[in-house]
């Protein structure tokens, strides 16, 4: 990771997961993503119960994680939310697996991993571009 | 990782969408796993086939792959969500029915054989030892992975599907020997223990009990005298559903168990513990209107005992009781008049589905099963459960009753 030239830009380096260029505002959490059973595909929401982003909409956002969990079928959810227009615009994991992985690949969402997720924040304005991160707060 | 240039020309696009996706899967899949290349595949499952867990978007991306995608190697199905011949008798609706078969379209489009089982193994998907497979199913990678000693990694759908289009699977995880090594040791200790397993039931509960104790980890399980493939196949769907890898030893019954040694870290199982996993999947309830037997799906053995235990019997008016299992089965099980005999008693046969992929949700209170696995889908299916032997679970039907 380094700094960017601007004073209120930071670049982070992660790997490419799968292709592609994403804007928008970051909504980040903590905690694991459950995408089948964990997020509602129709209204974009978190049903999670108990999730600190129980509630928020994921649609259009940077969508900012540690890793998914739970079942495999959640590759097909993220698949249904990008026919749906509810899907985020981009995902960064701290470490992809395998549901996040085939889900974004399958439904071309730009997906990154291994980047340093704490220096994001829900708000900033996010750029990701195969495996680069900008920030600008 | 590194790619040859047929595989580089396949993640171009050469031959087509599904195997371009597909090589964008492996790459990926490889790359965050650190797999060095990509190795040949002997067969592959797929799961994932149910529209009851895929949806519209699920059938609509299967139809863009069936589109030019065509499995290279021997392909088998998991369950659908219905009887792809009887739905209607197994209440299934006109309009699930007709987006499932859409959903069997795409796969019989892309060359797989439409088994609809989650027992590969005893329809003529049958691995060497050692041979390298891509498998989706936990209880079959499981049992592929332990009691015939061939070597998959847990896949989901989409990465078996990928993993059949191209012929090849990402070299890591369970395919590397130094990953198959075990890390813990269950001994299951009480002669008592040994001796009350006997029926299907106490092989779920016992891989309840490991499942929970091994979490994520490789068990090497000693104290056990024998196992048939029943029990296997019952023990492996449960403890792989509550959370060991999909991997295990059991000394001098398993192929590897004389090549490894017991691990340091050990713990052991009592009579007691067995009881605690039946208590904790059980739940207080009396009136049962849903019996099901065959998660996995049954064998042509479990078949002839239902039968025999069915002879002369009616099931309750108030009660549905299903056995589950592949239409082969049921073919052999015509046959030999089983299916006679537990028609006539008032049972269904749900070939090509099972309880734990079938729309359920709100159909039934209740459920008896043999099967610890079919006890934990059917809990997010709303259903209470009884967790019991093939015994109990007829009397159960015949009365509608737990006793």
């Amino acid at each position: 990771m380094h700094r960017g030239c601007g004073e209120r830009k930071m670049e982070l380096r992660g790997r490419t997961i799968s292709k592609g260029v994403a804007e928008g505002e970051a909504l980040t959490t903590t905690q694991p993503i459950s995408f089948y059973g964990g997020v509602d595909p129709d209204t974009s929401e978190i049903i999670e119960k108990g999730h600190e982003l129980q509630g928020r909409k994921v649609k259009e956002k940077i969508l900012v994680f540690p890793q998914g969990k739970g079942s495999t079928v959640g590759s097909y959810t993220l698949y249904r939310m990008k026919k749906n227009g509810t899907a985020p615009t981009g995902i960064i994991n701290k470490e992809c697996e395998t549901i996040v992985a085939v889900g974004t690949i399958i439904s071309e969402i730009p997906c990154a991993d291994k980047v340093d997720i704490s220096k994001i924040k829900t708000g900033d304005f996010v750029r990701l571009e195969n495996g680069v991160v900008t920030i600008k707060k | 990782m590194y790619l040859t240039k047929e595989e580089e020309r396949m993640l171009d696009g050469e031959e087509g969408y599904a195997v371009k996706k597909s090589m964008e899967i492996l790459v990926a899949l490889g790359n965050i796993y650190g797999a060095e290349k990509l190795i040949e595949v002997g067969s592959v499952q797929v799961a994932g086939v149910s529209y009851h867990n895929l949806g519209d978007a699920g059938l609509e991306f299967l139809n863009e792959l069936a589109k030019d995608g065509k499995v290279k190697v021997l392909t088998t199905l998991n369950p659908a969500g219905m009887d792809l011949e009887d739905w209607r008798k197994l209440g299934i609706s006109e309009e699930f029915a007709e987006k499932q078969n859409l959903v069997i379209e795409a796969f019989r489009k892309m060359g797989i054989i439409i088994s609809c089982t989650c027992t590969p193994y005893l329809i003529g998907n049958l691995p060497r030892y050692g041979e390298h497979i891509a498998w989706s199913e936990s209880s079959a990678v499981t049992f592929a992975n332990s009691v015939i000693g061939a070597k998959t990694n847990r896949e989901g759908g989409p990465s078996a599907l990928a993993a059949a289009f191209v012929g090849k699977t990402p070299y890591y995880g369970l395919h590397l020997d130094e990953n198959r090594v075990p890390d813990i040791h269950i001994d299951v200790r009480a002669k008592d223990v040994r001796a009350k397993m006997k029926k299907f039931s106490d092989w779920g509960a016992l891989g309840y009990c490991i499942g929970k104790k091994a979490e994520n980890k490789i068990p090497y399980i000693t104290g056990i005298k024998d196992a048939d493939l029943d029990e296997l196949k019952s023990f492996c769907a449960s403890v792989v559903t509550y959370g060991s890898k999909p991997l295990f030893y059991m000394k001098e019954i398993t192929p590897g168990s004389k090549k490894h040694k017991p691990p340091k870290e050990k713990v052991t199982i009592e009579e007691k513990d067995i009881e605690e996993a039946y208590e904790s999947i059980n739940d207080d309830v009396d009136v049962i209107d849903f019996v099901c037997v065959g998660c996995p799906h049954s064998s042509i053995q479990e078949i002839a005992e239902i039968a025999k235990l069915l002879e002369n019997k009616r099931i309750s008016p108030n009660t549905e009781f299903w056995v589950a299992t592949s239409r082969l089965m049921k073919q052999l099980a015509d046959k030999r008049s089983y299916t006679n005999i537990i028609e006539k008693a008032g049972g269904k046969f749900a070939c090509d589905t099972c309880m734990a992929v079938a729309p359920l949700k709100g159909r039934f209170k209740a459920v008896a099963t043999t099967s610890a696995k079919g006890c934990y889908y059917s809990r997010q299916n709303n259903m209470k459960t009884k967790l019991g032997s093939l015994e109990q679970c007829i009397e159960a039907a015949v009365r509608g009753k737990w006793s």
